[in-house]
């Protein structure tokens, strides 16, 4: 890197870690604007007023986001998704990351044959692309559940994962502190819980962060797509969706939860690579590119 | 002689690879008896780190011990035992320390845990009762604040102490044979006094034997009782200390003491062996340090050296064991020959 640098980091780096403080920020507002709800919320997110006299109405001191179709508050809509967008992202990624640590570590400690056999499955898995493959299997259910919805994300979204957790625990299985710890009598399990794990959280908190900001900009798509969450219920896409046939007139209802999910997604994104450069030195963003499959 | 604590008898590990074998540890036996410290010598190559992990039963694939091997300690058959029987060993009975201080300890726990899990592993002591016990070990290596230094992390220590802390957490359990793979390799000389000095002191208190596993002579002449030295993954000489300082028999035996710098004699240079330990996968006919002796003749070209006794304990791997008038006539060896062309 041409940068000049200080300190032995890169300028790039330093530019990253400046902004992870404010990137931290905002996730912190959104999350606490989320939690506290009804108690922010100037309106009833699901309320229609006056569905004649009030619908489409522009941005105002009233209706800070314009109001719907039905007359609904989008400000309100819009804090309400954040609770539905965020938990989803969260809980799906909690799922893949669950999925794509044991998996990989399995994969990795086992090694020989096993480790062949379950890395050709998330080739295979990888092959696909994601949205496709999650369009298929939600447009198999009419009216999906949330919980489906969030199952169905966490369990496409680890193959990533699983790779660079099995790459790590392959050189690490072989360090001799591992074969210290065979050495003193720890059992298998115990070394991969106590020993390897430990050394590859690292990677799973930054994954996990990424993959946030991924899931959110998803399950947005697949919102807009009306595969995501179901009416009445609203996430930051589906609010995109209600209005999406009228962005000539009414652009306020996608524009704002638009604007959220880019916001959102950026503070991700950022805080991500602020903590991959925080934890490795020597890494460049391009090391997590794998992540985004 | 009563029963050792650990004989290993015609110990054999190959490692198998695409139609390949490296005989890595071809035949090996020697006798520790409980409390005594014996080295094992020899260059890189030579197997004696392969030995050690065989005993713990530590070799993984492609590496394999043979069926007709057999390592008794304390009377018991390992060879036969199952992974749970060998893990209740590992760290409890049988210890073993590594070289790097630093790669050998996880750099994401701290030390005392690491010690801690050692009595976690092997005792159902509660959490706290084993940390107690580490805090006390390492009192016992010698840590000044053994309690505050228990919290630190590897990164945080010297390598004296990390050494040490590799030390306490190999004898927490009070094993009766400790394995030290090259301890004090990795660490300075004024620090390798300390570290011999502080595993002589523990066995003493402990009472429990020592398998040395060094190249280095001077650490030998130091702390052990008998050597064992390897060559080509078999033993080629077994005696005690001070016989073997005082006469060694087998040419690879001396080349080794003479390639060591002396006090009482000046010298330009050091003077080497020639050539290199050849690859496990094709070990020679005959005698496998022919090539690098300088007393070799036709019949060590054709007839493997059994291990001839030449007094009492003292053994060696060599034809002039019977022949010893072959001494007179010493010559440049082969690998000499090859390197100067090269």
């Amino acid at each position: 890197m041409a940068a000049e640098s200080i300190g032995g980091r890169p300028q790039w780096t330093r530019h990253v870690v400046r902004h992870a403080g404010i990137a931290g920020g905002v996730l912190l507002v959104i999350v606490l604007v989320a939690l506290l709800a009804p108690l922010i919320s100037p309106y009833d997110p699901i309320a229609q007023p006056d569905i004649i006299g009030l619908k489409n109405a522009a941005p105002s001191l009233i209706h800070p986001f314009g109001t719907d179709s039905f007359s609904r508050d989008v400000l309100s809509r819009c804090i309400y998704g954040a609770r539905v967008s965020l938990s989803v992202a969260a809980l799906a990624t909690t799922i893949a990351v669950t999925l794509g640590t044991l998996y990989g570590a399995i994969a990795g400690y086992a090694g020989g044959l096993v480790d062949a056999a379950m890395m050709r499955f998330v080739d295979a898995a990888l092959a696909i692309p994601r949205v496709l493959l999650l369009i298929a299997i939600l447009a198999l259910w009419n009216g999906l559940p949330l919980w489906l919805l969030i199952v169905v994300l966490g369990a496409t979204g680890w193959f990533g994962l699983s790779r660079m957790v099995r790459a790590q625990v392959l050189s690490l299985r072989e360090l001799d502190f591992i074969a210290a710890a065979r050495a003193v009598g720890a059992s298998g399990p115990r070394i991969l819980i106590r020993h390897i794990l430990p050394n590859v959280v690292p990677t799973i908190i930054v994954a996990a962060t990424l993959g946030i900001g991924h899931v959110i900009i998803l399950e947005a798509g697949l919102s807009y797509l009306g595969l995501g969450v179901q009416p009445p219920s609203a996430s930051w896409g589906s609010i995109i969706q209600d209005g999406a046939d009228q962005v000539g007139s009414a652009w306020w209802i996608s524009l704002f939860p638009g604007l959220l999910i880019v916001t959102t997604a950026i503070a991700c994104n950022t805080l991500g690579d602020a903590l991959h450069a925080a934890f490795d030195p020597r890494s460049t963003t391009g090391a997590m590119a794998e992540l985004d499959s | 002689m009563s029963d050792p604590l650990l004989r290993v008898s015609d110990l054999r590990t190959y490692f198998h690879d695409a139609g390949t074998i490296a005989r890595a540890v071809d035949g090996v036996s020697f006798d520790v008896a409980r409390g005594e410290t014996v080295a094992v010598v020899g260059e890189s190559g030579s197997g004696k780190s392969v030995t050690a992990l065989s005993i713990l039963r530590l070799i993984r694939n492609p590496g394999r011990i043979e069926p007709s091997s057999s390592i008794l300690f304390e009377g018991r058959e390992m060879l036969g035992l199952g992974e749970t029987e060998m893990r209740g060993i590992r760290g409890n009975r049988i210890a073993m320390i590594f070289q790097e201080p630093m790669s050998a300890l996880n750099p994401v726990l701290t030390v005392g845990e690491q010690i801690a899990e050692v009595v976690r592993v092997h005792t159902d002591a509660s959490r706290h009762d084993a940390w107690e016990r580490a805090v006390e070990m390492l009192a016992l290596t010698g840590m000044s604040d053994p309690r505050e230094r228990a919290t630190a992390y590897p990164h945080q220590l010297s390598g004296g102490m990390r050494q040490r802390v590799m030390i306490a957490m190999a004898l927490v359990l009070r094993p009766a044979l400790l394995i030290a793979d090259e301890p004090t390799t990795a660490l300075d000389v004024t620090i390798q006094a300390q570290i011999l000095e502080l595993l002589e002191k523990l066995q003493e208190q402990l009472g429990m034997a020592v398998l040395l596993i060094t190249h280095d002579l001077g650490v030998v002449a130091e702390v052990a009782d008998r050597v064992v030295v390897m060559y080509g993954g078999e033993v080629v000489e077994r005696a005690t200390v001070a016989e073997l300082f005082a006469a060694p028999q087998h040419p690879y035996t001396e080349g080794l003491m003479n390639a060591m710098p002396r006090l009482d004699q000046k010298t330009e240079r050091l003077t080497t062996i020639p050539g290199i330990v050849p690859p496990s996968t094709s070990w020679p006919n005959g005698c496998r340090f022919r090539d690098r002796c300088s007393y070799a003749w036709e019949k060590c070209k054709m007839e493997h050296p059994p291990l001839y006794v030449i007094a009492g304990n003292h053994e060696s791997r060599c034809h002039l064991a019977i022949e010893p008038d072959r001494r007179e006539s010493s010559h440049e060896p082969i690998a000499a020959r090859v390197q100067v062309h090269a």
